[in-house]
């Protein structure tokens, strides 16, 4: 669980990487968009961890919320807690939301289910004098953000992203064994940051494409 | 004051159960939680009616064997302390208040707010000792011992094995029980040297008794009447990675 959920933290820091291009411009969007359909040993490489770190971390996730009910056959008629934040007693709602939210995500822009017209986009590019086409990926966004439903959709989905975060992220060095007087505050502290800036990160994206805020820059 | 309870009412293991309502017209504030119960089974001795059954002895917050659920809370409203040690002035004049037993399949309930722990202790025979043949106290400076890893050892030695960890624990586990225990052993050379074995066989042992996975909430540490941190649990799972990767199975 702790080491499947460090390893998307890791993914998610990459993906955001890739996706604050779009800030570049069309031109270092689209470049590192190539580069990816270029290698597509790495490509390869990537989607197949992926997929497997997704697969142990929802087989875990599902194992240990499985046992943890089974381990209270009769509930209590008057719940109560003192400490527990309301994103770690939500854990299998906003990673099921995530999860809907992931599969929706690959339709769109993956495998362009959603919205096929913007996912044909290319862009005429002139290497050595010679005229070629290729994907435009930040067209793709552009064209894929302007409507409000689907931007609204990629906003809830990053906030209960970052729900899931910051509880897990801290929760994850906790499993791993590591605690400690003087560290623990500020491993809680900069977890729940970095979990709000990853979901802050992905957000900008659609807003600043439907705001046009990027395209008058 | 005047109180109205409901309270966890269960003839037997087998039986099923339910909530009944008490009204308590004249509870006072000097009371313990458990004189209050005592007060109402007298009545209820009076009218003909069964007494609550529930579990107590020392009264004094040291043996480990009260503990009901109050209004959710294990061990009720006021931190550190046992059930024996809350007193009625933590409760206004007026209040309702649900009383549950300990809930955890583990702790199957035996008769009302009395349960079985003895899930603790077949986990406690897995691994909760250290193999040493007994016999006079040995020479107190043989072993030197750190002040810091003693103070450690006494704060995780300070569980009584009330179970509330388990009962306050979304997940009913018992990672905070076992890592006091785990933790108390290891953190001292004399337990230092099965501390990876111990570990790997409380844990096995936990999880065959049906206690749920722990997911960091530290729920447990905040109804601890001992106050031990959650700071034991990470040190359990240090020492069951550190013998999971670098131990031989034996
Ligand atoms: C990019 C996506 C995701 C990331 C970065 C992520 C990250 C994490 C992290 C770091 C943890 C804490 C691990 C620990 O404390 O040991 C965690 C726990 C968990 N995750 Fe995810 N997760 C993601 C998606 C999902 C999805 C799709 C599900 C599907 C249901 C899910 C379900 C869970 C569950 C059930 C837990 C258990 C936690 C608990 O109850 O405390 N996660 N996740
Ligand atoms: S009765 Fe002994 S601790 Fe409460």
């Amino acid at each position: 669980m702790a080491l499947s959920g460090l390893l998307l933290v890791g993914f998610l820091l990459g993906h955001l990487a890739g996706n604050l291009l779009v800030f570049k411009g069309r031109q270092a969007m689209n470049d590192y968009a190539e580069f990816l359909k270029n290698s597509p040993e790495l490509l390869w490489t990537a989607r197949i961890g992926l997929l497997l770190i997704f697969a142990v971390h929802l087989l875990t996730g599902i194992r240990l919320q499985l046992v943890s009910r089974g381990a209270r056959p009769v509930a209590y008629h008057k719940k109560g807690h003192l400490v527990s934040s309301s994103a770690s007693r939500s854990m299998l709602l906003t990673g099921a939301v995530v999860l809907v939210y992931l599969l929706f995500h690959l339709a769109h822009f993956t495998l362009g289910l959603v919205s096929p017209e913007d996912f044909q986009l290319t862009e005429q590019v002139i290497r050595d004098g010679v005229a070629s086409s290729r994907p435009d990926v930040y067209g793709m966004m552009l064209a894929g953000f302007q409507h409000d439903w689907l931007v609204a959709l990629y906003v809830l989905g990053m906030i209960l992203l970052g729900m899931h975060l910051s509880h897990g992220i801290a929760s994850l060095f906790q499993s791993l064994g590591i605690r400690h007087a003087r560290y623990t505050p500020m491993i809680e502290i900069s977890a729940k940051i970095l979990a709000w800036l990853l979901a802050a990160g992905f957000i900008m994206v659609p807003l600043s494409l439907r705001s046009g805020l990027l395209e008058a820059a | 004051m005047r109180l109205k309870l409901h309270v966890w009412r269960q003839r037997g293991p087998a039986d099923a159960g339910q909530m009944v309502s008490y009204d308590m017209p004249d509870v006072s504030p000097d009371m313990s939680f458990l004189e209050m119960l005592d007060v109402l089974n007298e009545r209820l001795t009076l009218e003909g009616e069964e007494p609550i059954a529930f579990d107590h002895d020392c009264r004094e917050g040291i043996c480990g064997a009260c503990g009901l659920v109050i209004n959710g809370i294990a061990h009720g409203p006021t931190r550190g302390t046992t059930t024996c040690q809350l007193h009625m002035r933590s409760f206004k004049d007026g209040d309702e208040i649900w009383i549950e037993p300990w809930r955890a399949r583990a702790f199957p309930v035996i008769k009302d707010l009395v349960v079985d722990r003895k899930s603790f202790d077949r986990v406690i025979e897995s691994g909760g000792f250290i193999s040493v043949n007994t016999g006079s106290a040995p020479e107190a400076n043989i072993l030197s011992v750190a002040k810091d890893s003693a103070d450690q050892a006494f704060e995780y030695a300070a569980c009584i094995g009330c179970g509330a960890c388990v009962a306050a624990c979304k997940n009913a586990s018992a990672m905070l029980f076992v890592g006091a225990k785990v933790s108390h052993l290891a953190s001292l050379p004399q337990g230092r040297v099965e501390a990876g074995r111990r570990a790997r066989a409380m844990v096995s042992a936990m999880d065959a008794e049906g206690f749920g996975s722990c997911t960091n909430q530290f729920e447990c540490e905040a109804v601890c009447p001992k106050d031990i941190s959650v700071r034991a649990i990470a040190k359990m799972n240090r020492e069951y990675l550190r013998a999971g990767l670098l131990e031989s199975e034996s």
